[in-house]
């Protein structure tokens, strides 16, 4: 009864909005207050800031508009193809590194001190191996991408229980049984982590490589809004842009199971 | 960033393993050389490693390599400080009023997810084509890992060095300065770290992507001169420093953290 009568009061104390959502909605509310103060205020130069409105009708001419979904399908193809390349190899390199004491002893620690190093600098030899095409833009993203998965992997190959490596051996498994039947389910998690930091890093290396070079992507659109100074075009494409990327980190880390968004 | 350093004991195994590491990276230096050399890689797209090593010495001296390594290293430094001062203001911010960390660790969160490198046509226009622009981007880049590491922090700290603080009596600010902020400094410094290097990664990488400043910007001149050897020195030079920072912090990281 006791359980009961403060079910009930909770359940009629707890009111509509909770303070956390009612702060929410205060800040959000304060910086577009505080963002349309400052387009109307003339402090800073014209457009830099513009009014929610002028970037209401560029999202609303962004979705209706045919040349947008097109960039945006080479983008993601982009991604996903850098993705896959780099991914699958990141996977390979690390199940060797993490089966093999000696030779994770030998590279891993190339790789560990690789990995950090911005990647965004190699894209003129890219642009020399693969040409001026989506190619390079693919290659730059694969190359981002393979070091998070590499290094996820690695770490996770050394954190298996050796027990089910045993079992797998006194069941005399071969390695392709081994990696499938014992690794790869052993490493779940490791390897979904690897695989969202290895799409947020493939992410920012195809899209940054679209904003150095290119006639097509997102990345082309954001730095064409910029070069004719189309701000509003630029921050619709900006907002897009985050709400995607975020969008999918989150879902890469549910359909893995990682309840965190980002933990470094 | 998930996984650990690995082991550097010196051990024999260790010592061979390390052989058999430069060993594959000389043979496959080896092996490129030849190839080039023969005429099977063509040289005007990758240029033989002879050729890269001999040019180290005409990039660090015509280049002016110092004074560029210096210039992104001073960005670096401020977007550091700037970090130390705002990314550890604004987590210890969050802790204090949870309704604040309740309503905004998310967002922080999830901006550690986004691509925010690809606002700096943005920061271009706000800041002009100058070294703020990088320095800003370097910072905002890197922030959330910061506040996210400054809000574990402290909220690790262990209950009996509150309780301990607590039966001595200190007020708010006593407490977190002997109490908190002491506990919390191991892991304020995985942050800062963390902080660091991507605030590296995204000066180099936006110094490269506008053309202006220090080592990225090197690189970039290079490639649009067509110097291919030069190119492939100047890349090689910023990893090196890269590494080398790497290092540096993991070093000092430790030296924070005797003791895990």
């Amino acid at each position: 009864m006791a359980e009961t009568g403060r079910l009930r009061r909770a359940a009629v104390a707890a009111p509509a909005l909770s303070p956390v959502t009612l702060l929410r909605l205060a800040i959000i509310l304060t910086v577009l207050a505080v963002w349309e103060l400052l387009s109307h205020s003339g402090w800073l130069y014209r457009d830099v800031v513009p009014s929610l409105l002028a970037i209401g009708h560029a999202l609303t001419s962004l979705f209706t508009s045919g040349d947008y979904y097109f960039n945006l399908g080479v983008t993601a193809a982009e991604i996903g193809a850098a993705l896959a390349i780099g991914g699958l190899s990141g996977l390979a390199v690390g199940i060797v590194l993490g089966a093999n004491r000696f030779l994770s002893k030998a590279f891993e620690s190339y790789i560990y001190y690789l990995g950090p190093t911005p990647k965004i600098i190699f894209f003129p030899i890219m642009i020399m191996w693969f040409g001026v095409g989506p190619e390079s833009k693919v290659a730059l993203g694969t190359l981002s991408c393979f070091f998070p998965v590499a290094l996820s992997v690695a770490a996770g190959m050394h954190q298996i229980d050796r027990v089910l490596i045993r079992v797998g051996n006194s069941f005399r498994a071969n390695s392709w049984q081994m990696v499938t039947k014992i690794y790869l389910p052993a490493m779940r998690h490791p390897i979904i982590n690897g695989i969202r930091l290895g799409l947020g890093v493939a992410l920012i290396g195809t899209l940054l490589a679209e904003t150095k070079l290119s006639n097509k992507g997102i990345g082309f659109l954001i730095i064409n809004a910029y070069s004719v100074f189309d701000m509003p075009r630029m921050y619709a494409n900006l907002i897009v842009l985050f709400v995607l990327a975020i969008g999918a980190n989150a879902l890469v880390g549910r359909f893995g199971g990682l309840h965190s968004i980002k933990r470094l | 960033m998930t996984a650990t350093a690995p082991a550097r004991r010196a051990r024999p195994g260790n010592f061979a393993a390390a052989t058999v590491g430069l060993g594959a990276l000389a043979a496959f230096l080896l092996a490129v050389e030849i190839l080039i050399q023969i005429g099977v890689v063509n040289r005007f797209i990758v240029p033989p490693p002879s050729e890269i090593i001999g040019s180290f010495g005409r990039v660090i001296v015509e280049e002016h390599v110092f004074s560029r390594f210096l210039l992104t290293l001073t960005e670096c430094l401020t977007a550091g400080v700037m970090l130390t001062v705002f990314g550890v203001a604004g987590g210890v911010l969050m802790h204090r009023f949870k309704l604040l960390q309740q309503a905004c660790e998310t967002w922080v969160a999830a901006m550690a997810s986004a691509p925010i490198v690809l606002m700096y046509p943005l920061f271009l226009v706000i800041f002009g084509r100058n070294a703020w622009t990088i320095i800003m981007m370097g910072f905002f880049a890197a922030l959330p890992p910061v506040i996210l590491k400054t809000i574990e922090g402290i909220a690790g700290t262990r209950k009996v060095l509150v309780n301990v603080g607590r039966s001595f009596n200190l007020n708010a600010t006593q407490q977190f300065w002997k109490i908190l902020f002491p506990a919390a400094l191991p892991t304020i410094f995985v942050g800062l770290r963390l902080g660091l290097i991507f605030a590296l990664i995204n000066i180099v990488g936006v110094e490269f992507l506008i053309n202006f400043g220090g080592l990225g910007q090197l690189i970039n001149e290079l490639a649009e001169r067509y110097d291919l050897a030069g190119t492939y020195a100047a890349i090689c030079f910023v990893i090196l420093v890269s590494i080398v920072f790497f290092m540096a912090l993991e070093k000092a990281e430790r030296w924070l953290r005797p003791v895990d």
